[in-house]
């Protein structure tokens, strides 16, 4: 069976060539694709199913299992708000609240214009500064519900 | 590119040279620059430190170094000037200007940086005059002050690698094994399991090859002590693990990294190129014949990930689910071969051991828990930060001398050790010495060491529920307990904040517990009753306000809340209007404020920010209707008059 080309193919395929002859790569290669694709499509499972021949039933459920693998495609910012339990006690629920409001989605939803997408994360290791909150990769702390709005509007 | 060292002669040779070209005159200005640091502006101020050296044409005559976390967070971004050793906290790029030309300079010290002793009232010049540090021993952490994680040379120069060179030279496996057993250590990561139980039965094994794996999964939230050793100071546990690796005769190991820590990954991925390129991994290390690899496999995000069989699964590159344990992985493991899995911290032990000896070790802590640990302090209390004490140190101790009590001069209720496999410790049992042992009796564990301190504004129920909810989220689905059980607890739990409890709740969530903890395959759902077990144990009146009066004591559960502005208290300044989100409060200048039930969405906006303490939480009474409309009147005073 021969895939139709997209957007993504060349990509998919360069990633998978890195991971080719190696035992246990799949989760590292879903990371990857994950990464530079911002989500997994379906071509990026059936090309890996094709060429190191694992079964599509297999991709799946470590692509379902773990949180940091998306199998909707993500916006283009990411927002992850810590949800441990420092940022718990400290108010982190209420900043979720606030995002949520702002951005008119819940966590793991995608706003319709693609700019934000939303998540919770367990813990970000910050604890010191919780409630924290984590921008494309860029961490924010001591925040409030206050100064959020001003923050996310310097993500176009 | 360096030459390969071929013998533990040049390494000593190597750290000689280092040190003979190290101007300890020279000024300098080591700064953190770990992910929290990082979050609170670190960047942006060494690129002003780099700005204004040039500026000030002293490019050159004065180092800047970036270095790891040294746990007081709270007061970020902090950094050091040498040679003087002048500690400076919650530094920020406009402060910049003034440092180089006061502080660098003219040698002067600027007040304002200093850290004061809220007690005194007096500051510390230096870092270890603040109390967050005077009563800590930092055997692990103190380092990571002093290296640059990106550079092997100050490491070497610290006498790093020096016990790995020891051991190779001079130390056969067997005498590795009797140094670690003559320590007493135990594993970091949890369950505190004796380290040379562990290797010991991987070197028996007569299956080969042998895998080591460092874990730094870190899953606990509040917990962050992996992540700022593995940040700071990444070859103190490389040395470590080749240490374990030798004495267990294991050629090849994995380091897993949960993926939400990418500065530890490249910081190791450094350490690992350099140290290959020094010699001291790959092929014949340091001459000695000995060969070891390494390398790092990214987690993806599960929590279960981190218990150790899972975790094996994992790097396999399968669904991270645990399986029984009637054989060891410690024999069976990763591909099913025998295989060594400790914590970060646990492998960081280990060049200290060697260094001053198994006998040495044993001698700090308590009577069954050796060594020091670091301790993730969050929460309400005002010092947050990384602790590096001995084990059998008081809570007590911990959370009011070293973290300074709690915040905004609120009241103890509990401590959270052990992540969500532990529990809740009241006030009555804080002058318990903390070790693996005496928490068990307490119903908690010792966990990785987060330790989140609550005050009376934390309900316990929500807390309980917190962790339920965690669990259930992070549960593999295996076992039916832990899957379904956890599900009805969770029910149970929302019902209770909600205010639908039920009189026999309590006794149903006692059942769903124990079911757990008795049928459970792996440690994470025989441990997943831990937080409500214990909460029902020590605050079971807060369970029953919730049940009976459908009262939150802690005024947080927003389904029993409700918020009111207090008319003899309101100043009528609109201060809370004007922050309310959803336009929920009716009021002007001059207009006492009245909130509109219907409207309110109980975020507690309003009651931050008013400066007069006229709103108020309500629970388990009704709340007073609001005054007639003619009453509405008042002359706003300005604060302070």
């Amino acid at each position: 069976m021969s895939l139709e080309k997209t957007e993504f193919s060349e990509e998919i395929d360069r990633i998978i060539d890195k991971y080719t002859g190696e035992k246990g790569v799949l989760i590292q290669l879903l990371l990857e694709m994950q990464k530079e694709l911002r989500w997994i499509p379906k071509e990026a499972v059936m090309r890996i199913n094709q060429r190191l021949k694992i079964p599509v039933s297999e991709i799946y459920r470590v692509a379902s299992f773990y949180t940091a693998l998306s199998l909707k495609p993500r916006g283009r910012h990411l927002v992850r708000i810590c949800l441990g339990t420092a940022c718990y006690v400290r108010g982190g629920t209420r900043i979720l609240d606030s995002v949520e409001r702002l951005l008119g989605i819940k966590p793991s939803e995608t706003t319709s214009d693609s700019r934000f997408s939303l998540e919770t994360v367990n813990c970000l290791g910050c604890c010191a500064l919780g409630p924290v909150i984590e921008l494309d990769g860029q961490y924010y702390g001591r925040l409030t519900p206050a100064n959020l709005g001003e923050l996310l509007s310097k993500y176009k | 590119m360096q030459k390969l060292l071929n013998s533990p002669d040049d390494l000593e040779q190597l750290r000689r040279v280092l040190l003979a070209i190290t101007d300890l005159k020279k000024p300098a200005v080591a700064l953190c620059g770990s992910t929290g640091c990082e979050a609170l502006g670190a960047k942006e101020v060494i690129k002003a430190f780099k700005e204004e050296l040039k500026k000030q044409g002293l490019e050159g005559k004065v180092d800047i170094k970036e270095t790891g976390c040294l746990g007081f967070c709270e007061k970020g971004p902090r950094l050091i000037i040498h040679p003087e050793d002048i500690a400076y906290f919650r530094v920020q790029a406009s402060d910049v200007p003034e440092i180089v030309s006061r502080t660098l300079l003219n040698k002067e010290v600027i007040e304002r940086l200093l850290y004061i002793d809220p007690t005194t009232g007096l500051p510390a010049h230096h870092l270890f005059d603040v109390p967050f540090y005077k009563y800590q021993n930092r055997l692990l952490m103190d380092n990571n002050a002093k290296v640059d994680p990106k550079n092997i040379e100050d490491y070497i120069a610290l006498n790093g690698y020096k016990a790995l060179a020891k051991v190779l030279s001079q130390m056969t496996p067997d005498e590795v094994m009797t140094e670690i057993k003559k320590s007493g250590l135990r594993g970091r990561g949890g369950g505190g399991f004796p380290t040379f139980q562990k290797w010991e039965s991987t070197r028996r094994a007569s299956e080969t090859p042998k895998y080591v794996i460092i874990n730094c999964d870190e899953g606990d939230p509040g917990a962050f002590m992996n992540r700022a050793l593995m940040e700071g100071n990444p070859h103190c546990i490389l040395e470590g693990f080749l240490i374990g690796a030798y004495a267990v005769g294991s050629h090849e190991g994995f380091i897993y990294v949960r993926q939400e820590y990418p500065l530890a990954v490249e910081n190791m991925q450094d350490a690992i190129e350099q140290a290959t390129a020094y010699g001291l991994l790959g092929k014949n290390i340091l001459g000695s014949g000995f060969d070891f690899e390494v390398k790092i496999h990214w987690g993806a995000g599960a929590f279960v990930s981190g218990e150790s069989s899972a975790l094996m699964t994992a790097i396999e590159g399968r669904v991270g689910e645990p399986r029984p344990k009637y054989v060891h992985t410690s024999e069976r493991g990763l591909w099913d071969k025998p295989t060594v899995l400790n914590n970060v911290e646990t492998w960081a032990n280990v060049p200290l051991i060697i260094t001053n000896g198994g006998e040495w070790f044993a001698g700090i802590g308590s009577a069954g828990s050796k060594g020091t640990k670091i301790f993730a302090l969050a929460g309400k209390v005002n010092n947050t930060g990384l602790v590096e004490v001995p084990l059998g140190f008081t809570l007590r101790d911990i959370i009011f001398k070293i973290g300074g009590g709690i915040r905004n001069g609120k009241k103890f209720k509990a401590v959270q050790i052990g992540g969500p496999s532990g529990g809740m410790i009241p006030e009555q049992y804080l002058d318990v010495p903390v070790d693996f042992d005496e928490l068990k009796m307490l119903g908690a564990m010792m966990g990785s060491g987060g330790l989140i301190v609550m005050d009376n504004d934390t309900c316990m129920v929500d807390v309980a529920r917190y962790f339920v909810n965690f669990l259930c989220e992070e549960s593999c689905g295996k076992c039916v307990p832990c899957r379904e059980g956890l599900k009805q607890a969770r029910k149970i739990l929302t019902d209770i904040i909600s205010g639908k409890g039920e009189e026999n709740d309590i006794e149903k969530l006692r059942q769903i517990a124990e079911a757990s903890n008795a049928a459970a395959l792996c440690a994470l759902g025989q441990t997943s009753a831990n937080p409500l077990l214990t909460t029902l144990r020590y605050f079971a009146y807060e369970y029953e306000a919730h049940i009976k009066e459908k009262r939150c004591p802690a005024l947080s559960c927003k389904p029993l809340i409700t918020f009111y502005v207090d008319p003899a208290k309101c100043n009528a300044c609109t201060l809370c209007s004007r922050n309310c989100p959803v336009a929920a409060i009716d009021g002007a200048v001059g207009k006492i404020h009245i909130i509109d039930q219907d409207k309110c969405i109980k975020c507690g906006t309003c009651f931050e920010a008013c400066r007069f303490k006229a709103i108020q939480k309500i629970s388990g009474q009704p709340v007073p209707l609001p005054i007639p409309e003619e009453q509405r009147v008042r002359k706003p005073v300005k604060r302070g008059n």
